[in-house]
C-alpha cells in the first residue's frame, strides 16, 4: 500500500496503560529530555502535522501555480460543486469509494473471519496456510494491480484462455474494459491482496478468548454455530470494530491499484475513478488555481475520513458496553 | 446416544472436515497460482505466453531478466529504492528509539500529551497534505531530491514506530538502569549499552514494518521526483508498462525484480510481520 497511516492506525486502544516497577524515577534534567525527544518530534511535525495543518487554511486563499494569493473565502469549496468537470467526477468517485468498501466488508473481511474461523480450529498446515494468505499483503497495491490486468486481460490473459478452454466462452468477459465488471473486479483483486489482515487480525482474537467459555457453551450443548454465533461473535466485537475503520480508511484513501487498473482517469469512462484519484488530478493536473481547489478538497476528505472513522469507533464501543 | 447415529455423527463430521480444507487449501491456490504464473512467464518469451498463456516454461531464460534491468532503468530504479528506502527506516527508526526512551520510561510534564501527539500520526489520512508539504519542499529546494523524499518519509514513519517502541521501553524493569546509574552510568550509556538492546525485537519488528509500504510507496515519488534518474521502482513501473506494453515477458521479469526484496524479508522475518499486522491486539 501507501505510506500506511493508513493500515496502521487505532490499534493503540487495546495496549495495556501499565508502568514497570521504578518507572518514572529519577526522570533525567530538561536538557537531556529534549535532546532524546526533539529529533522525533522536529521531523514528525515539520514534515507530517504542520503541512496538514496547513492544508486548512490553504484552504481558503486564492492560487496561482505555486503562489498564494489573496483570502478567498469557501470560494475554493464552492468550486468543488460547481467546475465542470469536477461537479460530475467528484460525487461520482465518492460513490465508487462507498461502493469499494461495501465490497471489500462483504468479501474481503466475511472471507478473514470464515478464514481465521477454520484456521482456529484446524491443526493440518495451518502456520503455512496462514502465511500463504497474508504473502500477497507485502505486493506493492501497483504491482498487484498490473499483475491481475494481465491475468485479466481479454485476449491474452489466462483466466479468459482458461474459460475459452472448457467452453464457457460466453464467459470470457473484458473484465476491466467493462464498466458494468471493472470496479467489481477491482474490488476481488484487492480482496486478494488484503484478506490476510483482517484473518490475522481475527486469529489473535479468537485466540484472546478463554477456552473455557467454549468448554461450558459445549457442555450447555451448544452446536458449533451457536458457538460462533452467541459467544466468539459478540466478544469479536472490539476486533471487527478495528478491521472495519482500518478497512473503511484504507478504501477511502486507495490509488495505486486503482492507477494500475484504470489509469490515472479510473477508465473505462471514470467507471473505476475513486477521490484519491480526483484529488491527484485536481492538484497536480488541474488548472493554475489547481492548490487552492485541491486544497479544499483535501479538508473535505479529512474531515470526510476522520470523522467517520472516530463515529465508528465511538459505535462500536458503545456496542460492546451493551454486551457487557 | 446409540451407536449407529455416534458413527453418522463421526462421518458427518470427517465430510465437513474434509470440505474445510478443501476450502482452506483451494484458497491458497487462489493465492499462489497467479504469483507462480508470474514466474512461469518471466522465464519464457513473449511469443510462448501469447501462444500457449497456460503452458509451463520448459526452456528457462533469464533473459527477460536481463532485459528489464538493463533496458528498461530497473537497475537505476532499484538503487534508488534501495538508497531511499533505508535511509528512511534508519532515519526513522534512530529518533524514534531515542523518543521512545523517554516518553516510555519517565513521567515529565507534558510527557504523556507529548506520546499522545505522535500517536495521533496513526490516524492521519497523511497524503492530503501534499498540496502544503510540496510547497515546503519547494521552498528547501527539495523536490526532486531523494533526500526530500527521504525526510518525508521518515516522518511517516514515526508514529507506528514509537506507538511500538514506547511500549517496549515501558515493560523492561526498572532495577537495571538504576544499577547501572549507582555505578555512574548517565542517561546515554544507560539508553544505547541497557536498554536499546533489550528492546532489538520491537526494533525488528519497527524496521520490517516500515521498509515494505515504503518500498512499495507510489504517490510521493509520483508528485515530489522529476527526474528519471531519481525515480523509485512504483514509478518507473508506470513508465515501463506503457513501454514495454506488448513485451508481457519483461513485464513479468520487472514485477518480480520489484518484489523480490520484499519475498526475501518475509522469509527472514515472518514473525515480525505478523507481530506488526496484530500490534495491539494481543498474542
Amino acid at each position: 500500500m501507501t505510506v500506511s497511516a493508513t493500515s496502521t492506525s487505532p490499534r493503540r486502544n487495546k495496549r495495556p496503560r501499565r508502568r514497570a516497577k521504578g518507572v518514572g524515577q529519577h526522570a533525567p534534567s530538561w536538557p537531556v529530555i529534549a535532546l532524546f525527544v526533539l529529533p522525533a518530534f522536529l521531523l514528525y511535525t515539520v514534515f507530517m502535522v504542520w503541512p496538514l495543518a496547513q492544508s486548512f487554511y490553504f484552504s481558503l486563499f486564492e492560487f496561482k501555480g505555486l503562489a498564494r494569493g489573496a483570502f478567498a473565502g469557501l470560494r475554493n469549496f464552492h468550486e468543488l460543486f460547481t467546475r465542470y468537470p469536477l461537479n460530475k467526477e467528484l460525487p461520482r468517485a465518492f460513490l465508487h469509494n462507498v461502493y469499494f468498501f461495501i465490497g471489500t466488508m462483504l468479501v474481503q473481511n466475511t472471507l478473514g473471519l470464515l478464514f481465521a474461523k477454520l484456521l482456529y480450529t484446524s491443526r493440518f498446515g495451518k502456520r503455512f496456510l496462514q502465511t500463504v494468505y497474508i504473502l500477497p499483503y507485502l505486493i506493492s497495491a501497483l504491482v498487484v494491480g498490473y499483475l491481475w490486468s494481465l491475468i485479466l486481460n481479454p485476449l491474452f490473459g489466462p483466466i479468459n484462455q482458461f474459460l475459452r478452454m472448457v467452453g464457457l466462452r460466453a464467459w470470457a468477459l473484458p473484465w476491466l474494459g467493462d464498466p458494468a465488471t471493472a470496479l467489481p473486479a477491482i474490488i476481488l483483486v484487492n480482496a486478494w491482496q488484503w484478506v490476510g489482515f483482517p484473518m490475522l487480525l481475527f486469529s489473535a482474537g479468537l485466540t484472546n478468548i478463554p477456552d473455557d467459555l467454549r468448554e461450558a457453551a459445549r457442555i450447555d450443548g451448544a452446536t458449533g454455530w451457536q458457538l460462533f454465533r452467541r459467544i466468539e461473535m459478540p466478544l469479536l466485537l472490539p476486533v471487527i470494530g478495528i478491521v472495519t475503520v482500518l478497512t473503511f480508511i484504507g478504501n477511502f484513501n486507495a490509488f495505486g491499484l486503482i492507477w494500475a487498473m484504470g489509469g490515472p482517469n479510473g477508465e473505462p469512462g471514470g467507471a473505476t475513478d475513486v477521490l484519491g484519484l480526483v484529488f491527484y488530478r485536481t492538484a497536480f493536473r488541474g488548472g493554475v488555481d489547481a492548490f487552492g481547489v485541491a486544497s479544499a478538497l483535501a479538508v473535505l476528505m479529512f474531515v470526510f475520513i476522520f470523522g467517520v472513522s472516530m463515529i465508528m469507533l465511538r459505535y462500536f464501543r458503545h456496542m460492546e458496553e451493551e454486551l457487557t | 446416544m446409540n451407536l449407529s447415529s455416534t458413527s453418522s455423527l463421526r462421518a458427518r463430521a470427517k465430510i465437513s472436515d474434509l470440505l474445510v480444507h478443501v476450502l482452506l487449501w483451494g484458497y491458497a491456490a487462489v493465492v499462489l497460482l497467479p504469483l507462480l504464473l508470474v514466474v512461469n512467464n518471466a522465464l519464457r518469451p513473449t511469443r510462448d505466453i501469447f501462444r500457449h498463456p497456460l503452458a509451463l516454461a520448459t526452456s528457462p531464460s533469464f533473459a527477460s531478466f536481463v532485459k528489464a534491468w538493463e533496458k528498461a532503468n530497473f537497475n537505476t530504479y532499484f538503487f534508488n529504492s534501495l538508497f531511499i528506502t533505508v535511509s528512511a527506516v534508519v532515519l526513522a527508526t534512530a529518533v524514534s528509539a531515542l523518543a521512545s526512551y523517554v516518553l516510555g520510561r519517565y513521567k515529565f510534564p507534558f510527557s504523556n500529551a507529548l506520546l499522545a501527539f505522535f500517536l495521533a500520526g496513526l490516524m492521519l489520512p497523511f497524503r492530503l497534505a501534499i498540496v502544503p508539504l510540496f510547497l515546503l519542499l519547494d521552498h528547501l529546494g527539495l523536490i526532486d531530491s531523494r533526500i526530500g523524499l527521504i525526510l518525508v518519509y521518515a516522518a511517516t514513519g514515526i508514529p507506528f514506530s514509537v506507538f511500538i517502541l514506547s511500549a517496549f521501553f515501558r515493560q523492561l524493569p526498572g532495577e537495571l538502569s538504576e544499577a547501572a546509574r549507582i555505578d555512574g552510568a548517565n542517561e546515554w550509556t544507560i539508553f544505547g549499552r541497557i536498554m536499546l538492546p533489550l528492546v532489538r525485537p520491537a526494533l525488528a519488528t519497527v524496521v520490517v514494518f516500515q521498509f515494505v509500504p515504503l518500498w512499495n510507496d507510489f504517490f510521493f515519488p509520483l508528485v515530489l521526483l522529476r527526474s528519471t534518474s531519481k525515480w523509485t521502482l512504483p514509478v518507473g513501473m508506470t513508465r515501463f508498462f506503457g513501454e514495454f506494453q506488448a513485451d508481457w515477458s519483461t513485464l513479468f521479469a520487472g514485477l518480480i525484480i520489484t518484489t523480490l526484496p520484499l519475498i526475501v524479508i518475509f522469509l527472514l522475518a515472518t514473525k515480525q510481520i505478523i507481530a506488526g499486522l496484530t500490534a495491539g491486539i494481543g498474542k
